[in-house]
């Protein structure tokens, strides 16, 4: 049973409720909601997949962030949480995937291989996922425990509640240059389009 | 399901396998001329793109499937999304630094890898490892293999849409982490087994942890009966896809579950013993059809199996050293340092050089959860390998895919893709 | 199984043992055959009419920079690279490997395609990283590196690759 409305609100109706709306910036209300319930994307790549995966379990417990719906489409995501190691072969995808998904979005780079090549500094890996896309926050650890990638989670709802709403993230993506690394040539041959 | 099937016998698998059928040859830019030219009228197949960013791919896999209406005529899986060139990495790092690359491959069951890794640099050192230490690997990377079939039944379970299944196995599995965590302190990724032995005995209290996630976990694993093997839509989604034959399997080098389910009892536990399995006593499982339901029911009852032999181990446990006492090998205990300058010169030598292995190449095999993990290592004399190669048995279990595939449904090759169970960081290395 | 193994090993003035239509040795206790790129096929099937129908590993190793000769037979001359393959025989519970050489001038071999099916994959990644062309493979293309890839990561004489660690935002004094 529905608790019976207030007094004033029956004899008076909306302007009973005169007293009781809460005023704020619309800019506070915005951040609010985009970080209460900011859904990742899926993209697991390596070891660190399964510890956001662990993340999402019942231990830990993603959804009390609003979190638990990882969309396998990245134009219903706001987040990518790039786990794991990124390699010259995956980084355009990674960047096609990022490129699709919605403004605002954010990026979590999550362990040291996708933060910065990590152990792997050889001619397979990018190192570090911020020469492909710009990253919000990086989580060190390899692969980071589901702790770890919670506080990442949580500096992120930082950064929304306290920065601007209507900055285009993607602007600070540069082109994308793959580079092809034998040690041999003091360049990288490019590999991929730059835009 | 078609109404006159061919008898078993009567098929050629030598030459079917052979013949192209399911398997779809095509490089990127065939395919993607494929697409431009608008094809006959008469041609309804068309080629789609699966992965490598989806979300039942297992990470990283990418197919190429070709499809006439709901069917899957011919298949190509896609690899090297994950290429983390670690073989390379590995000739840059010392023996001992060796587990650390190593272990990041199969990130599902770690301790696999730096076991194999270990026990090949110890057959070239020609070091004995104490029996304790034996024991203790044999318990951790059963403890690995159960964990590692829980999550197979967590990504499985949510695959094919038995969406709670994988909270039911993150559950279990979550606890056996945080035992690795008190263990090897750390949750995956451990480099606890090094050559010579393990990097630290184990600790206080291992022992009871240990039997309270015993506690729970045949419960746990009748959840999972009840909501699973028992189910009529569960069986209908896995009973007779993706069947394979022993033969086929043989012939594509396929190892682990997956020949098992064929009727082909072989797991190198048994028949190629290694650590201390000649002293323990469990059960092959095998299946009979091949299929999808019987490489569920196999791991699942692995997990069981591995519990008794778990139990066995807890008995059998030796008192002792955890590592061979070779100080040109292993490093000494932290408290020889202070007092003997012997002691500090290994530990230096250890850490900045690393300890010689002799000349030659040798082959070690262990059986991991996913089938055959081997380890090919050739050594030049000095403290780096000379090439470090890994026969990931993801990698040669993926080319049954097409196979399996050939004339199935398109919504079953989500559930063929699962039961093979492939870790893209072993398959791409 | 491994001491029994190593009382096999000939005394040194033995005759050169041979096997399966191949010389053989012994390194660490296992059995390793000898054949060479034109005696490989025949050493394989003959190697699976004997009971190896397991073929679970193919992979190279280049030999550029070894500084000191490897361990072979008399009459196989050490070339760069070499393509070693092992085998299975279940029904005997034993193992056997084979190394064939391959010569940096004309860098191809008999794929065991034909024979083992399994070997499809362990073939093309060996191309990949290695350059080395198997005949009779059905589909030789790179497995692990983008198709436009140039080089062969694995040989020796491909560089890691490494870039120097660059601190971005740290404080350049």
């Amino acid at each position: 049973m529905a608790p019976p409305l207030p007094k004033a609100l029956l004899d008076d109706g909306l302007a009973g409720l005169q007293h009781n709306v809460l005023t704020g910036q619309l800019e506070n209300l915005v951040q609010w909601a985009r970080a209460r319930s900011l859904w990742p994307a899926t993209f697991g790549l390596a070891c660190c997949a399964i510890e956001m995966m662990a993340a999402g379990g019942a231990h830990y417990d993603l959804s009390r962030f609003g979190m638990e719906v990882f969309r396998a489409s990245p134009r219903q995501a706001d987040l990518m949480i790039v786990a794991g190691r990124v390699s010259q072969k995956m980084a355009p995808v990674l960047r096609q995937i990022y490129d699709q998904m919605m403004e605002p979005k954010w990026v979590l780079s999550m362990g040291v291989c996708a933060s910065s090549g990590g152990m792997f500094n050889n001619y397979a890996i990018v190192q570090g996922v911020d020469q492909v896309v710009p990253v919000d926050v990086y989580a060190p650890g390899c692969p980071p425990g589901p702790e770890t990638l919670l506080h990442a989670i949580i500096t992120i709802h930082e950064k929304i509640t306290s920065g601007e709403i209507l900055q285009r993230r993607s602007e600070g993506a540069g082109p994308l240059v793959i580079e092809q690394r034998d040690g041999q040539t003091e360049r990288g041959v490019r590999i991929g389009t730059a835009r | 399901m078609t109404a006159v099937e061919t008898p078993a016998e009567t098929i050629d698998y030598h030459a079917r396998l052979r013949s192209g059928r399911g398997v779809l040859r095509m490089s990127e830019v065939e395919a993607a001329q494929h697409g431009d030219k608008l094809a006959d009228e008469n041609d309804e197949t068309m080629l789609m793109n699966m992965g490598p960013q989806h979300p039942s791919t297992h990470g990283v896999l990418r197919l190429m499937l070709e499809l006439r209406g709901e069917q899957v005529m011919r298949s190509k899986p896609i690899l090297g999304y994950l290429h983390t060139g670690m073989e390379k990495t590995a000739e840059d790092l010392t023996y001992l630094q060796g587990p650390t690359n190593v272990t990041r491959m199969d990130y599902a069951s770690p301790l696999f890898n730096e076991l194999v890794f270990s026990m090949a640099v110890e057959e070239l050192l020609g070091i004995e490892v104490p029996e304790r230490a034996q024991w203790i690997r044999m318990l951790m990377c059963e403890l690995n293999r159960m964990s590692s079939h829980l999550l197979f039944q967590a990504t499985n379970g949510m695959d094919i849409g038995a969406v709670s299944v994988m909270i039911y196995g993150w559950r279990d599995r979550e606890e056996m982490l945080r035992l690795f965590e008190k263990i090897t302190g750390l949750r995956m990724n451990h480099n606890y087994i090094r050559p010579g032995g393990v990097a630290a005995d184990l600790p206080d209290g291992w022992r009871d942890d240990l039997l309270r996630i015993f506690d729970t976990l045949p419960e746990h694993l009748e959840d999972l009966d009840t909501l699973l093997t028992g189910q009529p839509i569960w069986r209908e989604r896995l009973q007779g896809v993706g069947m394979i034959s022993t033969q086929e399997a043989l012939d594509l080098g396929a190892t682990g579950p997956i020949l098992r389910s064929t009727g082909y009892a072989w797991d190198l536990r048994r028949e190629l013993p290694y650590l201390r399995y000649d002293q323990v006593d469990f059960d092959v499982v095998v299946g009979t059809f091949g299929d999808c339901f019987d490489r569920y029911a196999i791991r699942l009852n692995e997990i069981r199996e591995s519990m008794k032999i778990v139990y066995q181990i807890l008995e059998k446990l030796p008192k002792g050293d955890y590592k061979a006492l070779d100080r040109k090998v292993t490093p000494p205990p932290r408290a020889r340092i202070d007092e003997s300058m012997e002691a500090l010169i290994h530990h230096f030598k250890i850490y900045t050089e690393g300890f010689k292995v002799p000349e030659g190449e040798v082959y070690v095999a262990v059986e991991s959860p996913r089938g055959e993990l081997g380890c090919y290592l050739v050594s030049d004399g000095t403290s780096k390998p000379y090439r470090m190669h890994i026969r990931g048995p993801s990698f040669v279990n993926l080319q049954c895919l097409p196979h399996m595939m050939a004339d199935s449904l398109i919504a079953d090759t989500v559930a063929i893709i699962s039961s093979v169970d492939p870790i893209m960081g072993e398959v791409d290395r | 199984m491994t001491d029994a193994a190593i009382e096999e090993v000939p005394a040194e003035p033995a005759p050169p043992e041979e096997a399966f239509g191949a010389l053989v040795t012994w390194s660490r206790g296992q059995r390793v055959l000898h054949p060479t790129r034109e005696t490989y096929l025949a050493t394989v099937e003959a190697l699976r009419d004997a009971g190896f129908i397991m073929c679970v590993d193919v992979c190279a190793v280049d030999y550029l920079l070894a500084k000191h000769g490897r361990a072979l037979p008399v009459g196989i001359e050490a070339e760069r690279f070499e393509v070693v393959a092992n085998f299975i025989n279940p029904a005997e519970r034993s193992r056997i490997r084979t190394r064939v050489q391959v010569p940096e001038s004309d860098p191809t071999c008999p794929s065991l395609w034909p024979l083992h099916a399994g070997t499809e994959g362990p073939e093309r990644e060996a191309f990949d990283l290695f350059g080395i062309t198997f005949d009779g493979h059905p589909d030789m293309t790179r497995i692990l590196m983008p198709e436009n890839w140039q080089g062969h990561p694995l040989r020796k004489d491909y560089a890691m690759g490494r870039i120097p660690v660059q601190f971005k935002g740290a404080p350049s004094s």
